[in-house]
């Protein structure tokens, strides 16, 4: 596969490890984080940590859309499928997160009309489909998906589709970054830049990062070369005294971003006074809505949704393990309140979420596994 | 190797005791998740149904049961068809039928004999479409020289199934005498599969229709046994073979893993994928090694067995494409390791349910 | 979110903001109207997102980046070959051996 393979390459893959072993000093330790799922996934997927020395970590950030939010609003999108004539359409990730009284999996066991789709534009045709039912589409995802989700409103506008429907959960990456940092006990040393948002929003955004926080970020690609090199020019930047935002992923992201997208997420939505996210409380100004001119398109005001926040146990600590600080372990409710089955907080509902991955593979070393493939 | 702190290891061994605890159903209702072949459905066989069911030849939980009946060895086995749509590009259901319970019959070593087809048929469907049905499957049981004597019909009302389901059982004899199974796997033994993965199910998948993804794949619904039996006469050194259907080749080697109490190590660049597969499944994010096969096997051969098995593997048409994709080792007891194709390594669990896509 | 892959572009279909991509066989129309403004042909390469193309794949660039890694490479290869013999090695070996 072109553009994917060629950045898969195991030789290349060697000669960075060499690179990386050589610029990080051996007598301190480097965490690094990545703040988007998508690395999280690469890096567990092609077993990425196997080519850093010991004492570079990367830490999993909390750039998983789809585990951050809340129970509330998982009861809410329920809520809206239970009602009669109602199609709701989600992304596959959706379809098991827990809310309060269970996932989208358990309400279609329960008899509401879920489907999965790959497009909010697969949804649409659903809606042309299917005149005589409501079709709303649960909209999850960074600023990578909001102009998709902007320009299939615009396309409903436009045609006139009355009985579609966008029940918005979109967030934005800069404020929980934002979070992150100004927590006291921050522990990290630079950023893996999400690579996808940025090819909407560019590279300037993530300025106030050394600016504000003297952390260096390289905004990085999803191919395991692309990480690797990323870490390289993190550490390259540690060692020469620089700290600047840098564009690992060139062939993708441009360093203004897309302004087209950028005008159809303006044209169709707006940033809500603060939201919820799961296991990092709320932040302000860091989801979006439907504007005003497309209230027709918005399922919260059309099936008024009972809009009931379901607080996080006290006891979850995924902010802390979210920013290095805690690991799964030392987390009061890890194992025992909180478990895969039985998830509380982002870290625990996502399959790659630090805790998930801990529990289930955390008895064993990473010398008894590298021991095991010699 | 570092020794871990104290608490550390108190809190990893609590989570060992919860996992050797009794397996418990937790849900008060069955979700998609428990038919996926993966966690969720062997929660829910060992928790409900073997409770209720419990008995030596059934505690094996294999593929198909072997049994002796007056000197000879039998093996039965049954499986239900439920594929939506009922055709798709390579095959229908009715290839599935016979050809799913051929080849549980074949990897257990018996050489498929006679199947049962039983027919649940919705109110409604059409009769050219279940004539077609009973041609395809009248045509799988001549290649795979059975003989399907016995069945039953029941009709249900509108919307009360998919068109049509299907469940067949069959009835295999023992001509070898042989003893294959996740028991007789060891440290040492090689792994192989004998084609391409994931056809089937990325078939499906895109033959649904709502992914709007098109492709010439097909599905490779075939029956096994010819495939079986030359690698059978070629080498004594068998272990255990299973068809890799739902949950895929990962979920095979998860659950022979466990019940051998060995670990595996595969190889991610010798497992054989097509292009199309591999395609869709970056599109969609899905591992094909959670995608379904109908036609394809894994066999755990002796190590020094290996290229013997392969050579007569590719020998047979449907196993032209085999490779020899890992390895079984002592340690860590029931794990499943993969060598990525990068060089990395990371670790093959059992999924909860069905591979979803993703967008994240 | 970040789940985006290259795919080539085989025909844009006229009247609509569409176009067939090509993912190592496997075809899907997609929404080019977030880059059609950059100009979309086929045998371009766009970055496929939930059914959109997000941005052009910038060919020249992809080349520049993994000639680069190239160059990077070639000052240790020599160092590598000597530390590891010809079999080659794991990347756990050369992480733990490492380090200036």
């Amino acid at each position: 596969m072109r553009f994917v393979d060629e950045f898969r390459d195991r030789r290349l893959a060697q000669e960075l490890s060499a690179q990386i072993a050589r610029l990080a000093r051996p007598d301190r330790e480097y965490r690094f984080m990545e703040v988007c799922g998508g690395h999280t996934h690469t890096i567990y997927k092609h077993g990425i940590q196997d080519f850093l020395p010991p004492n570079i970590t990367l830490v999993h950030g909390p750039g998983c859309p789809v585990c951050v939010i809340p129970m509330g609003r998982v009861d809410d999108a329920i809520h809206i499928a239970r009602q009669p004539g109602v199609i709701m359409t989600c992304f596959g990730d959706m379809m098991r997160v827990p809310g309060s009284t269970g996932s989208f999996l358990d309400a279609s066991a329960e008899g509401a009309d879920i489907r999965m789709v790959y497009s909010p534009l697969d949804a649409l045709k659903l809606a042309r489909k299917n005149r005589d039912r409501q079709v709303v589409f649960f909209a999850i995802g960074f600023e990578t998906t909001a102009p998709s989700t902007a320009l299939t409103l615009l396309k409903a506008a436009a045609e006139n589709v009355t009985n579609f429907s966008v029940f918005c959960n979109h967030v934005t990456i800069v404020p929980a970054l934002k979070a992150i940092l100004d927590s006291p006990d921050l522990r990290l040393d630079g950023f893996l830049g999400p690579g996808h948002v940025s090819t909407v929003i560019g590279c300037r955004p993530y300025q106030f990062v050394p600016q504000a926080f003297q952390r260096p970020v390289v905004v990085a690609g999803f191919e395991p070369l692309d990480i690797l090199e990323s870490v390289r020019l993190l550490l390259k930047q540690l060692h020469e005294g620089r700290c600047e935002v840098e564009n690992q992923y060139t062939r993708v992201v441009p360093w203004e971003g897309n302004t087209k997208a950028l005008e159809v997420i303006r044209n169709t939505m707006e940033l809500r006074p603060h939201f919820e996210w799961r296991g990092l409380g709320f932040i302000s100004q860091s989801a979006l809505r439907l504007r005003e001119p497309f209230s027709n398109f918005d399922a919260e005001r059309i099936f008024q949704v009972p809009g009931v926040r379901v607080a996080d146990p006290k006891a979850c600590q995924c902010g802390e393990v979210l920013k290095g600080v805690l690991k799964p372990w030392e987390c009061k409710v890890f194992g025992t309140a909180c478990t895969p089955e039985t998830p509380i907080g982002t870290c625990m509902v996502s399959s790659e979420g630090a805790c998930a991955a801990y529990y289930n593979f955390g008895r064993f070393t990473r010398e008894r596994v590298a021991e095991a493939v010699r | 190797m570092t020794a871990r702190p104290t608490r550390e290891q108190q809190v990893l061994d609590r989570i060992e005791s919860y996992r050797r605890r009794k397996t418990v159903l937790r849900e008060e209702r069955i979700t998609m998740a428990h038919g996926a072949g993966g966690k969720a459905t062997q929660t829910l066989v060992q928790a409900l149904f073997l409770e209720a069911f419990r008995n030596p030849l059934l505690e094996p939980l294999e593929d198909q049961a072997v049994f002796g009946v007056n000197g000879s060895r039998l093996a039965v086995t049954t499986d239900s068809f439920v594929v939506s749509p009922l055709f798709f590009a390579g095959g229908d259901i009715g290839h599935l039928a016979i050809n799913g319970t051929v080849n549980d019959l074949a990897v257990s070593g018996a050489r498929p004999l006679y199947l049962t087809a039983g027919f649940i048929l919705e109110e409604g469907f059409a009769t050219a479409d279940l004539e077609r049905i009973a041609k395809s499957m009248a045509r799988a049981a001549e290649a795979a020289g059975v003989a399907i004597v016995t069945g039953d019909t029941k009709v249900v009302q509108r919307g009360k199934a998919d068109g049509c389901f299907i469940n067949t059982t069959g009835i295999g004899l023992f001509e070898r005498d042989i003893q294959l199974g996740a028991t007789q796997v060891r440290p040492g033994d090689a792994v192989l599969v004998s084609g391409p993965i994931g056809d089937h199910g990325i078939t499906i998948m895109l033959a649904r229709g709502e992914l709007e993804l098109v492709s010439q794949l097909t599905s490779d619904t075939a029956p096994l046994h010819g495939l079986v039996e030359s690698l059978l006469s070629a080498t004594p050194s068998v272990r255990a073979m299973r068809d890799a259907t739902r949950g895929g080749v990962a979920t095979i080697l998860n659950e022979i893993a466990a019940a051998a109490g060995v670990a595996m190590v595969v190889d991610e660049n010798a497992v054989p994928v097509r292009d199309e597969v591999r395609g869709a499944c970056e599109i969609l994010g899905i591992d094909p090694l959670y995608a379904a096969c109908e036609g394809r096997l894994v066999a755990i051969v002796a190590g020094d067995a290996a290229e013997t098995a392969l050579r007569a593997m590719r020998t047979h048409p449907l196993g032209r494409e085999a490779a020899i994709i890992g390895s079984v080792r002592e340690d860590p007891p029931g794990l499943v390791l993969l060598k990525t194709q990068f060089g990395g390594t990371r670790i093959v669990d059992l999924l909860v349910g069905d591979p979803l896509p993703r967008i994240c | 979110m970040c789940l985006a892959i290259p795919g080539q572009i085989e025909r844009l279909i006229p009247e609509t903001d569409l176009a067939t991509a090509d993912v190592s066989g496997v075809k899907r129309n997609v929404n080019i109207g977030l880059v059609s403004h950059e100009g979309i042909a086929p045998g371009d390469w766009v970055l496929i997102h939930v059914g959109f193309a997000l941005s052009k794949v910038d060919e020249h660039e992809a080349r520049a980046s993994l000639e680069f890694l190239e160059t990077l490479g070639e000052a240790f290869r020599d160092e590598i070959a000597a530390m590891t013999g010809a079999e080659g090695f794991s990347p756990l070996d050369t992480a733990e051996r490492g380090g200036g």
